[in-house]
């Protein structure tokens, strides 16, 4: 008996000793050879497996994104699927080197969560879907309803907000996994959806008869939907961050999948230059931590913002979500780039 | 004992002795023991703390009175919005402790019905007894659940084509809705009555047996006792002048507003628990009949003992000892099995205490709780069930 606690105790003790870990990210990443991505369980769009198993959607896309950035390869990812609530714990324990999963940049998850916000790469707003047959036309007619949610979200909490603050009764229909708040909806469990409007596309997508669904005008929150690394390593968060501007400042020069390696040979532009990587003496890759065509790859890889948004989610996607609030910044929308010089 | 191995003559067999030593040996291994555990606990400590302050999370209890900020679909306390989280963890608490008690009264006396079914000389009912045993011990529990909710109570119809009960009940997917009883003044007397009519079924059950020891006569205490239990606060309510109305449920546009409601979500969890648990508690108490050696109820009968009685006075009682210890087992397996209710919603301490800690991300906090809750709950229903069992031991006369 007292062998066995010795040993156990010194088994233990020897484990504890050996998890303390806190070198740079990017070396780590470098070293194991792939890029760790914390995405959604399944969310159409935005991160879901295919039918053979392959991770595809727009969050995905921005994971092969920072592989490619730094491995000039796209493929180098491998995925964690998380729920609402285990995301951050994933990211926390250094199990994920990067969230990419609809997680909205909040003051608290920015501070006391330990992670740092920089980009919003898709501007969202939580909505309502109720089936057409309730003949419903505004979130305020919504009182005495049952709301399906899923939990630990800031959707959960602005839905209280929301309701408290029109003084309207509800009752909320709670699950952790987003797949069950789905099945619980469409089964009838409760009258009303609430997600991020761009999920509830998402979710109608997937309902039996989509067009008996609709989804509600009212947005009750702002949603910056953005990637989060955690506190304390700013050559990663710089590389996580750049990546996004990357995507976007190749669309605002028209630079595509398709004509990037035309574009590189050719053109004359230092602006372009000095972004793909062909201009001399740059030091813009390698003060980041990674080759000077670093964007190059980027594009090369996965395409530009455009290209990713329209293939997951929007006009080439079977959600048809408008550019809206996430077009360039020069067509009417928020997305803007700082200089990339 | 060692004493002679002290005042040994040469320094070399003195410490040679010294190693020998059973006791000296014991203790170097009791101080090296706890050496490594205090390290090992420090260690943990120090590399939580370490690790916490590396990726900048906040940490402590402060949380806890924080305000929520996100609802509870349903509570058996006040709570809003407006709450703290440590609220929050309590109305999460409340519920499992709610489902855990349920289940484990109907567990108990749907498996004791089972248990003696399987041993009936009915075919029929020894078969059909079996085949219950056979099916949901076999079945994950978590499945079970599922089977409820998915296959039973989510194909019954929307609340505004709700089955209609007389009496105002209705039966939908949104669960099971009925007239809610709002007491009125006066109301006390009732409680009062049943009190009274507890102090005198004990009363007159120590009085009938004190009786039946002396004279032999037995006295009908179970009829009386179902006769105070009902008549005293009954006579108590109609004292008070009837003080009851009653909150109708009615139609609402959405769903039926008023009334109390009994969740899908909780009737789910309650009955997959209790028919899960109860497979096992039929096992443990037909083993625990058969135990009992077939010479002590033909003893009885040749006494002239009725086979109600063998079966309740001589049977039960030397089972008894063999059922209680693992019953206490699976009370506990049920009680821990209910955080399965998460994978329904059913807003349980697991449940409550993961949005928590999703909110806060207070993570190292929020597990501690769940441990200790669980710990704390699971101590208290063994030492119960102790009590219990010395309780029913044989006492030896």
């Amino acid at each position: 008996m007292k062998k066995t606690i010795l040993s156990a105790a010194i088994g233990a003790a020897v484990l504890g000793a050996a998890s303390t870990a806190s070198a740079a990210t990017l070396d780590s990443v470098k070293a194991k050879g792939f890029v760790q991505c914390v995405v959604n369980t399944g969310l159409a769009g935005f991160a879901a497996p295919d039918a053979s198993g392959n991770w595809t959607g727009f969050d995905v896309d921005y994971c092969k994104a920072v592989s490619a950035a730094i491995f000039a390869d796209a493929t180098k990812v491998k995925y964690t699927p998380t729920t609402g609530q285990t995301r951050f714990p994933a990211l926390q324990s250094g199990e994920g080197d990067v969230l990419f999963r609809n997680t909205t940049w909040t003051i608290s998850r920015d501070t006391a969560l330990g992670f740092n916000f920089r980009t919003v790469n898709y501007y969202d707003g939580q909505g309502f879907m109720v089936p057409k047959s309730l003949n419903v036309k505004s979130a305020l007619e919504l009182s005495g309803a049952a709301v399906c949610v899923q939990s630990g979200t800031t959707t959960e909490l602005n839905l209280a907000d929301y309701f408290k603050a029109n003084n309207l009764q509800y009752n909320p229909v709670v699950f952790e996994k987003f797949e069950e708040v789905n099945a619980a909806y469409a089964a009838g469990r409760c009258d009303v959806y609430t997600t991020d409007q761009s999920g509830l596309y998402a979710v109608r997508l997937g309902l039996t008869n989509p067009d008996d669904h609709v989804v509600l005008p009212e947005i009750i929150s702002k949603e910056p939907l953005g990637p989060a690394v955690r506190q304390g390593d700013d050559q990663w968060f710089d590389i996580v961050s750049w990546t996004h501007y990357a995507l976007i400042q190749a669309e605002e020069f028209g630079i595509t999948q398709a004509n990037v390696d035309e574009i590189r040979k050719t053109t004359t532009n230092p602006d372009i230059k000095r972004f793909l990587g062909v201009e001399k003496d740059s030091k813009i890759g390698t003060d980041l931590g990674l080759t000077n065509d670093w964007a190059y790859n980027i594009i090369k890889g996965v395409g530009n913002y455009g290209e990713i948004f329209e293939r997951n989610i929007g006009k080439g996607s079977a959600l048809k979500i408008e550019r809206g609030l996430n077009a360039l910044w020069s067509k009417g929308g928020l997305q803007y780039a700082p200089p990339i010089r | 004992m060692t004493d002679h191995a002290i005042n040994a003559p040469t320094k070399g067999r003195d410490l040679r002795s010294l190693i020998y030593d059973p006791k000296v040996r014991s203790i170097f291994f009791q101080i090296a023991t706890a050496v490594i555990l205090t390290f090992f606990v420090l260690e943990i400590y120090h590399n939580v703390t370490t690790n916490l302050q590396q990726s900048n999370t906040a940490s402590g209890y402060a949380f806890l009175n924080s305000r929520a900020g996100f609802d509870i679909g349903q509570s058996l306390i006040a709570y809003t919005s407006d709450s703290t989280y440590g609220r929050a963890i309590i109305v999460g608490l409340l519920n499992t402790l709610m489902i855990a008690f349920c289940g484990i009264i109907t567990a108990t006396i749907l498996g004791f019905l089972v248990g003696l079914g399987r041993l009936s000389k009915n075919w029929l009912i020894a078969k059909l007894c079996t085949v219950y045993v056979e099916v949901f011990r076999n079945i994950p529990p978590l499945l079970v659940i599922f089977f409820w909710y998915s296959g039973v109570l989510s194909t019954l119809p929307q609340p505004r084509d709700a089955i209609q009960i007389p009496g105002s009940i209705f039966l939908s997917n949104r669960g099971l809705t009925f007239p809610k009883p709002i007491w009125g003044d006066g109301s006390g007397l009732i409680l009062i009555g049943l009190a009274a009519a507890i102090v005198a079924a004990f009363a007159i059950s120590r009085w009938a047996k004190a009786r039946q020891m002396a004279t032999g006569k037995q006295f009908p205490v179970g009829w009386t006792t179902l006769g105070l239990l009902i008549g005293l606060p009954l006579i108590g309510f109609l004292a008070a002048g009837a003080p009851l109305t009653f909150d109708i449920p009615v139609e609402g546009r959405f769903n039926l507003s008023g009334g109390a409601v009994v969740a899908p979500e909780f009737v789910a969890l309650y009955l997959a628990l209790s028919f899960y648990t109860a497979s096992f508690i039929a096992e443990i108490i037909r083993a625990g009949i058969r135990s009992v050696s077939k010479g002590q109820s033909e003893a009885a009968f040749a006494l002239g003992l009725q086979p109600s009685h063998t079966t309740r006075l001589v049977v039960v009682p030397q089972a008894m000892r063999i059922i209680i210890p693992p019953l206490t087992s699976q009370y506990l397996n049920l009680t821990k099995n209910s955080s399965l209710g998460i994978a329904i919603g059913f807003p349980d301490l697991v449940s409550t205490g993961g949005t928590t800690l999703n909110q806060t991300g207070q993570a190292v906090e929020v597990v501690a709780i769940w441990l200790v809750v669980y710990l704390s709950i699971s101590i208290a229903t063994s030492l119960f069930m102790n009590w219990f069992n010395a309780k029913m031991a044989l006492v030896e006369r």
